[in-house]
């Protein structure tokens, strides 16, 4: 049913949308500062984030909803694997 | 071969590239010249777009801003790779599925209204203008500082290659040459970056260098400094000196821009499949990270180094990358102390930030400024951050051909973001603006010659905007991220997800973001500059970051408009309904 691919649609995105929020706005920016008191190697910990760790879990995050997309895709839609050639 | 010869030859066999590029791939039908016949496979694409969106800015500027900014320059690694995010999850799938031609063309349809397709054209044609307009500055400075031709023939060289490949190509000849602009540039970017990290702290992966010790010593580079910039009377380099709202605003207001960027959009809707369009953002974001993150690490190595070879240096034998620049205007140097050493510290060194140069030279042979000296600070040198990348090499003393190598990647940077823009512009005329609107009789082929024709004439006012280049082109970046964050972005997003708004909401939403964000940026960048200090900021917000604040606003009024209105259509549900599944 199509209600319900678009539910589980929206469930993934706010999920995925929450964790972008999170390592950027959140430890990149909001809580930035608290977590430079923390140290590992030459980085802090919030400029680290800010600076490298948001970058590279934005890829993990798009990877991440390829891969539950293309699932839920296979699950709700299994036979239209190709799309309509216009 | 010296770096001068060699620079010549990499630039001249990277252009013979793409134009080979552009013949094998000409452009047949207006599919193939706005959407390259949708058949572009996505990894190709996700080096297309990654060419597409890194432009002149992120190559040649973002780094030197950063190594100047520190920490607070967060905003544009942040910025600029997390509107991916947005851009994967909530727009690219669903308007590869709506399969048109362009992102006005959306807005029109699922207005149902020529309006908002109109307004939707406006902002486009605004937003990348704009950006045009820098991608022509950072070819001149490229052509003048590594070929030593003037500035105006390189902009024209530039243009003639764009020309080339963009009217004769359309999309399908920029997505293949834009493929081998990708490879150019990251291989450009790389290597000095491994070089420099490799001489500063042993390591060759730049993301780990910066975070390492230095070499002979058991000091962390970023702790040496930060302890360097205290001293000179900078805030810390791992340390913000903005307001925590001011960086979350600039951030979310520059990830939302990304997302609404109409060139960057456009790329998805040349692969075959919805699924795609998903993959080809992720691979995208790939190829944008490795700049990106390699980026910050060029910041921390060229404030190190810039520092440790001016910093109390006798003018006289000052490096000859500093005299270079300083030859174009770029670096000026004015003695305060009259003690014949280069004294750097916090502060602009001049009256009036920018030196303006006369004709003589001073008693160390220097080239004389007329600013008075600012004499709040110790400050002496003047140094604009777009030359820290292209400089970089020559601080550090690499060899000819990696600076060589910079200078074509720099131009393959540069020309691959102005043809993708150029190609946007032309299709929203040729095809929203002409064959939607005003000559809905047109053929195919007709369709097609104005879209070269437009593209054209798009490359001909690219083309002067880089001869004649308008003193605004740093402030007008926050007008493209501001109004495509309060526009366009809006606009799309509940065009897919609320399916109860109207064209009235839609539009009266787009026109409200559009003129909140607007006069706020020109009250404070061009009306009233010396008000532009946070005092004066509403909630402490710059105009940089107010793009944001349109965006809510616009929200906000296009869905209490569209309360008071009739629901859309039936057809319109239908057709969201139709892009909801893929």
């Amino acid at each position: 049913m199509n209600n319900d691919y678009w539910r589980a649609n929206l469930k993934i995105l706010s999920i995925l949308l929450l964790l972008w929020f999170l390592v950027s706005f959140g430890f990149g920016i909001l809580w930035s500062d608290f977590l430079d008191q923390y140290q590992i190697g030459g980085f802090k910990v919030g400029f680290w984030f800010a600076q490298q760790g948001s970058i590279y879990f934005f890829v993990l995050l798009i990877f991440g909803y390829i891969y539950l997309m293309n699932k839920l895709d296979k699950k709700y839609f299994p036979e239209s694997e190709e799309d309509e050639k216009k | 071969m010296d770096t001068q010869s060699l620079t010549y030859l990499f630039v001249g066999l990277s252009f013979a590239l793409y134009i080979g590029i552009a013949i094998w791939s000409r452009a047949k039908s207006t599919n193939d010249f706005y959407i390259a016949g949708k058949g572009v496979h996505p990894i190709a694409n996700g080096m297309a777009t990654a060419a597409d969106w890194m432009s002149a800015a992120s190559f040649i500027s973002m780094a030197g801003l950063i190594a100047f900014l520190g920490k607070d320059g967060s905003v544009y690694l942040m910025g600029w790779t997390g509107g991916y995010v947005l851009l994967a999850l909530l727009l690219a799938p669903y308007l590869r599925k709506f399969g048109q031609y362009t992102v006005p063309d959306f807005i029109g349809t699922r207005y149902y209204s020529n309006a908002a397709r109109l307004v939707a054209v406006v902002c486009l044609i605004f937003v990348s203008f704009t950006y045009v307009a820098g991608q022509m500055r950072g070819v001149g400075i490229v052509f003048s500082r590594f070929l030593e031709v003037d500035i105006n023939q390189g902009v024209i060289i530039g243009m003639c290659i764009v020309f080339f490949y963009a009217v004769l190509g359309g999309m399908k000849g920029i997505t293949y040459t834009q493929v081998a602009q990708y490879c150019v540039l990251i291989f450009a970017y790389l290597v000095p970056a491994i070089f420099i990290s490799i001489l500063m702290t042993g390591n060759p992966i730049p993301q780990l260098g910066f975070g390492d010790t230095l070499v002979d010593s058991s000091t962390y580079l970023l702790d040496k400094l930060d302890k360097v910039t205290t001293e000179l009377g900078f805030t810390a380099y791992t340390e913000n000196s903005k307001t925590t709202i001011d960086i979350f605003c600039i951030t979310a207001a520059l990830m939302f821009g990304t997302a609404g960027l109409p060139h960057v959009i456009v790329r998805f809707f040349t692969v075959p499949k919805v699924s795609d369009a998903r993959k080809s953002a992720g691979y995208a974001l790939v190829f944008i990270a490795i700049l990106y993150s390699t980026a910050p690490a060029v910041s921390a190595f060229a404030r190190m180094n810039f520092i440790d070879s001016v910093q109390e240096t006798e003018y006289k034998s000052a490096p000859s990358w500093f005299k270079n620049w300083e030859n174009i205007g770029l670096i000026a140097w004015k003695d305060k102390n009259n003690d014949g050493l280069i004294q750097y510290s916090a502060g602009n060194a001049l009256e009036g930030v920018k030196p303006k140069f006369n004709s003589e030279t001073g008693e160390f042979g220097e080239r004389s400024v007329s600013n008075p000296p600012n004499n709040n600070n110790n400050n002496e040198i003047y140094i604009d951050r777009d030359i820290m990348v292209l400089a970089n090499p020559e601080i550090a003393q690499l060899p000819g051909w990696v600076i060589a190598l910079v200078a074509a990647g720099a131009l393959a940077a540069a020309l691959s973001t102005a043809a993708g823009l150029l190609l946007v512009i032309s299709a929203s005329i040729s095809h929203d603006l002409l064959k939607k609107t005003l000559m809905p009789n047109i053929s195919e082929k007709q369709e097609l010659f104005y879209a070269r024709c437009s593209a054209a004439v798009a490359i001909l006012i690219a083309g002067l905007f880089g001869i004649y280049p308008p003193g605004f082109v740093a402030q007008v970046v926050a007008f493209a991220f501001g109004l495509a964050a309060s526009t366009i972005f809006p606009a799309l997003l509940m065009g897919i997800f609320y399916k109860r708004l109207n064209k009235e909401g839609a539009i009266a939403g787009m026109i409200s973001g559009l003129i909140v964000t607007a006069s706020y940026i020109i009250y404070f960048k061009f009306l009233n500059t010396h008000l532009n200090t946070s005092d004066n900021w509403f909630i402490g917000i710059s105009p940089e970051g107010f793009g944001f604040i349109g965006m809510l606003i616009n929200f906000i009024i296009a869905i209490t408009i569209s309360s008071f209105y009739a629901k859309p259509p039936d057809h319109v549900y239908e057709m969201v309904d139709s892009i909801r599944r893929p």
